[in-house]
């Protein structure tokens, strides 16, 4: 018995094993961190790597999101204060305009997996809103996406105001149209080209 | 079928390439290819093109106008750039696309208003993405209601009911076609049409999927078609199809293609 047996639990997407293994480890008094690290934290960053990897596909993804959650939904309730502290805090949504929210879905659901406390304003998002609601939540950071090519200016403004606003917070973008190098011309904090490498990109930018 | 051809499009690095060195020969060879494929309209978008797009859109238009007799789909989501190209279009455009998003829909339904225009009617408001077929016949009674109270004919009104990955609802393909069906029987005499590929997106082996899709969506009803028509097998099937649907006599269509050779190899 260990923690292995969750981790093949979700790459073999099954919800039901999850929970039996999840359960026999707390019955053998394994430690509740080694589980959530070893056991389904890192079998999320081995779908999220299997993904990007184009050997995992979207509905996978999601499948294995959702079987982790299940294993997730019974250690909760024992997890100590400390240790069910999120690891940051990001504010996300498709910016204004544009009403594409599949990409922005899949990246608030890998980074909720991962840990963080996901803020998700939805689509057609004012700039405005992005940074009021990053003060109020003391965001670390800011998720901006678009589909459109006509809405990646309201990118760069919310950008813009985020900066003026001087708030301890990173922006960061992703979608479609947008590229590394637009990122850097309208002063992002980072980018990313998919969900998983956006995980990544949060833990660089908050650890 | 109605076909209207997807490659003059500068999300497409040849075409965008084209685009940027001004290589007339380039896009007209395009246009001329998809014209003899088939296509009934040459859809042309410039949208990446930021600054330059209104430019560069009515380029193409005149692009495609000098190689063919075809007439375009103007593809921007961008109303002022939809209207400044169709000021230079010869005959009558397709408008792609008016949808329930206010600012799209306030501008361009007072300048398709009383127009012989061809206009596709995407199923999208400000409301976010339509989910379920109600969602769905919900904007579309809003959009086809607007269009014919503003003396657009019903005959000239294409309805996309927004076609959305299967990856991430398994609702998603029988949405689009149960929202389709209705439609179509509501407003007698009205087209359908969609793109085929946004189904197949985060899956493997996209294009069995698309083609799957368009046969499943013609045999409800799909008149309209934003493809490929260089894709042989696509065409095949689409003519295939709708000889199966019962909408082409004596299998006319289907006959001339098995003749010019569309269903070999």
């Amino acid at each position: 018995m260990s923690t292995q047996e969750i981790y093949n639990a979700i790459l073999a997407f099954d919800e039901v094993s999850v929970k039996a293994k999840v359960r026999a480890e707390l019955g053998a008094g394994t430690d509740i961190q080694t589980i959530l690290d070893d056991g389904l934290v890192r079998a999320m960053d081995i779908v999220g790597e299997r993904f990007s990897a184009g050997d995992l596909f979207i509905p996978e993804m999601l499948k294995s999101a959702q079987v982790m959650k299940a294993g997730l939904e019974l250690i909760k309730p024992l997890l100590t204060t400390d240790q069910s502290r999120s690891k940051g805090t990001v504010v996300i949504g498709t910016v204004k305009g544009d009403q594409h929210d599949i990409g922005k879905n899949l990246v608030a659901m890998m980074l909720e997996g991962a840990g963080f406390k996901i803020v998700d304003l939805g689509v057609d998002v004012e700039s405005e809103v992005f940074v009021k609601t990053a003060a109020e939540q003391k965001a670390d950071v800011i998720a901006l996406s678009s589909l459109l090519t006509t809405t990646m200016p309201a990118m760069e403004q919310t950008i813009r105001i985020t900066k003026a606003a001087n708030l301890a917070v990173k922006t960061i973008v992703g979608g479609a149209p947008v590229s590394q190098a637009f990122a850097h011309q309208i002063e992002a904090d980072g980018y990313s080209a998919d969900a998983p490498g956006t995980v990544k990109l949060v833990k660089e930018l908050v650890g | 079928m109605i076909i209207i051809g997807e490659l003059i499009n500068a999300s497409r690095e040849a075409i965008k390439a084209a685009i940027e060195s001004q290589d007339s020969a380039a896009i007209q060879k395009v246009a001329q290819d998809q014209a003899r494929a088939g296509a009934d309209y040459m859809d042309v978008n410039a949208g990446i093109f930021l600054d330059q797009e209104p430019e560069y859109l009515k380029w193409l238009v005149r692009m495609v106008q000098t190689a063919t007799d075809k007439p375009c789909a103007i593809d921007s989501p961008n109303p002022a750039v939809i209207e400044a190209a169709v000021m230079v279009h010869q005959g009558t455009p397709l408008i792609n696309s008016i949808s329930l998003e206010k600012e799209r829909f306030d501008r361009l339904l007072p300048f398709v208003a009383g127009t012989d225009f061809k206009v596709i009617a995407l199923c999208m408001s400000d409301e976010g993405m339509p989910q379920t077929v109600d969602d769905r016949l919900r904007i579309a009674d809003k959009l086809v209601g607007g269009l014919l109270n503003n003396n657009v004919k019903v005959e000239n009104i294409f309805v996309d009911p927004l076609v959305q990955p299967l990856s991430v609802n398994n609702s998603y393909g029988l949405a689009f076609i149960d929202a389709m069906e209705k439609i179509l029987d509501n407003y007698p005499g009205i087209h359908t049409a969609c793109g085929v590929s946004n189904i197949s997106y985060g899956l493997p082996a996209r294009k069995y999927l698309n083609h799957i899709f368009m046969t499943m969506a013609i045999s409800k009803g799909l008149d309209g078609a934003i493809i490929n028509p260089l894709d042989r097998r696509l065409m095949a099937g689409i003519i295939a199809a709708e000889a199966l649907a019962g909408r082409d006599d004596f299998c006319m269509n289907y006959l001339k293609a098995f003749r010019e050779g569309l269903f070999e190899g």
